[in-house]
């Protein structure tokens, strides 16, 4: 289990992972040598997993991001697994989630304009299998987007 | 916009998957040089391509079960409605992420919570009690992958 420390390391780690060892192990109030043992424990027990670079697809290029909601025909036993193994072979999709709601699937995608985006719509999204109901949000703003945990 | 070349792609791919790879491990693995793996992962990073790292944390290991989506729908709209509703959004812990979209709803919140009963706590005393809170609709997330995009 976590004690109030190792939630602390946490919580530092978080608001900003690329921060010297001897900062972190100051902002959390302890020494580097007990930090660095308590970053390999986590690490060890898989609380702590790696870092990822996040990267703007803005700045990339892409400048269209769209959510799609979508329903899937549950008639069709295999209609999950073959949705989302299609949607792995789509290279502009980012993310795939599945839910318990309303919603069945949603697919984050980008593009690079409008133009784009139509094409990887009619050519790509939606000959996807076993779709009964798609619908799309296009993104405006991110005003909240660390992902942190409050741990 | 800068021109990214395969091998760029190649960096961002593998930086995608771990962030904390050193400039010297990349190179070797990318056929370059430390210093040339070190310039390209700057320029990425200066570029503001590479936008930030991200911590990964087994959510459930820290306790947190309970993945929700909510779709918010503003009852009252108007300039200040939407800033005081974002400002207050932004603060509350369990929010993870904050979007701003057009189409069914106006934003999208990432709630994380302990366990349903908790998610219900958050709900009706943060969430529903935000400034300018019309519907809402939620959606449970059961799963989750990320792509690594049109790399």
């Amino acid at each position: 289990m976590l004690d109030d420390l190792d939630r602390r390391i946490l919580r530092h780690l978080q608001a900003d992972p690329s921060r010297p060892a001897a900062d972190l192990a100051e902002a959390a109030g302890t020494t580097p040598a007990v930090l660095s043992r308590r970053l390999a424990r986590m690490t060890e027990t898989a609380v702590l997993k790696g870092q990822e670079a996040v990267i703007d697809w803005r700045a990339l290029g892409f400048s269209v991001e769209v959510s799609l909601r979508v329903t899937l025909d549950k008639t069709n036993p295999r209609a999950f697994d073959e949705f989302i193994a299609a949607a792995r072979e789509v290279p502009e999709v980012l993310e795939i989630q599945t839910f318990l709601g309303r919603v069945d699937v949603r697919l984050s995608v980008i593009a690079r304009d409008i133009t784009h985006y139509q094409h990887i719509w009619r050519e790509r999204l939606l000959t996807l299998p076993h779709i009964a109901d798609i619908e799309a949000l296009m993104h405006v703003a991110r005003i909240k987007s660390k992902e942190g945990l409050p741990v | 916009m800068i021109a990214l070349d395969s091998t760029d792609h190649a960096l961002l791919r593998a930086l995608q998957q771990d962030a904390t790879q050193s400039a010297g491990a990349l190179g070797r693995a990318l056929g370059l040089s430390q210093p040339a793996a070190w310039r390209r992962i700057r320029r990425l990073e200066e570029s503001g391509i590479i936008a930030r790292r991200r911590v990964v944390l087994d959510a459930e290991r820290l306790g947190f079960g309970v993945t929700v989506f909510l779709g918010v729908k503003l009852a009252t709209k108007g300039r200040v409605s939407l800033e005081d509703f974002e400002r207050a959004v932004t603060a509350i812990p369990e929010v993870q992420t904050v979007e701003h979209i057009l189409g069914l709803y106006d934003y999208r919140l990432r709630v994380v919570a302990r366990d349903i009963a908790d998610f219900e706590r958050v709900l009706r005393r943060r969430v529903m009690t935000l400034p300018g809170v019309g519907s809402v609709e939620a959606n449970v997330l059961l799963s989750e992958e990320r792509r690594p995009g049109p790399l």
